[in-house]
């Protein structure tokens, strides 16, 4: 094993980002594809601090890590909300039987 | 290797091994706590990786706040039994199928281009620098950011709100219609 540079963090960040993914087309739950989501912006977030560090060596990219950090916290607050209500509504937070909009 | 090395690769485990069971548990709070462990390690590299002010934001945003959310979602909505387990294996292939093969041209693209990083500086404390960069050449999207985080929060408010206005317009009628007869 190499010493630890930027490769491995695009890697480590491709792999999160493939595994939520994988979370968002496989879960049926609505909570589980929002987990998904989190894990690809996480990866996102991993990718802008790593190249502010090793290529640019400035701020910026924290900068734009803490953006993602609070529009993630919004919208984890805005689906849940919507996850809430869907399940008032049709009695499941099963994402396949929300079909209302379908007809 | 030297012991950062190591803390590198130990913390990529803390991301990625409870990130495999937030996608594959049957279970959604055990995906849940998984997902706690994730967020953690991504916590770990960012401070690894020098960004202190973010780590601990990391900590407090989606720790503190986003997981808390998920996990009293998860306790409020009732969770049938057989989610994800009957004939799960069979609906996981096309989505394994296509995940893997953007993480194959991930990985192609990861290893293959000359990304140009050059010699590391010395890790400074970031606090400062950030704080002074949202008052200056950051101040709009600092500020749109701040509208959002409103609106957002005024939305889910109103999302999840009892359908009062219907309730209380019937009783009003009833009184109305009362009045009406006596």
């Amino acid at each position: 094993m190499m010493d630890v540079g930027l490769q491995h963090f695009v890697v480590v960040s491709a792999l999160l980002f493939c595994l939520g993914l994988f979370a968002v087309m496989k879960r049926r739950n609505a909570v589980g594809i929002l987990m998904g989501v989190e894990l690809m912006l996480n990866s996102a977030n991993l990718n802008f601090v790593a190249f502010s560090r090793y290529v640019q060596h400035s701020i910026d990219g924290q900068i734009m890590a803490t953006f993602v950090i609070v529009l993630a916290a919004a919208e984890a607050a805005v689906a849940l909300a919507i996850v809430l209500a869907m399940f008032r509504n049709f009695g499941t937070v099963n994402a396949a039987t929300a079909t209302s909009l379908k007809r | 290797m030297t012991a950062a090395d190591l803390i590198f690769y130990a913390l990529a485990a803390l991301t990625l091994v409870p990130a495999l069971w937030v996608v594959g548990s049957p279970n959604i709070v055990h995906a849940g706590f998984n997902l706690l462990l994730t967020l953690l390690g991504v916590a770990g590299l960012f401070a690894w990786l020098g960004a202190d002010f973010l780590a601990v934001t990391q900590l407090m945003v989606y720790v503190g706040g986003v997981l808390v959310l998920v996990l009293f979602t998860v306790m409020m909505t009732r969770v049938p039994k057989a989610e994800g387990s009957g004939g799960g294996a069979k609906r996981a292939i096309l989505p394994g199928l296509f995940a893997l093969g953007v993480f194959v041209v991930l990985l192609q693209v990861a290893t293959g281009t000359e990304w140009g990083s050059t010699a590391l500086k010395e890790a400074q404390p970031t606090t400062a620098e950030i704080g002074a960069n949202f008052m200056t050449s950051y101040i709009f999207p600092f500020e749109y950011v701040s509208l959002v985080l409103l609106a957002a929060l005024i939305g889910a408010a109103i999302l999840i709100r009892e359908a009062r206005p219907e309730q209380d317009d019937e009783p009003a009628a009833e009184t109305g219609e009362e009045e009406v007869q006596s």
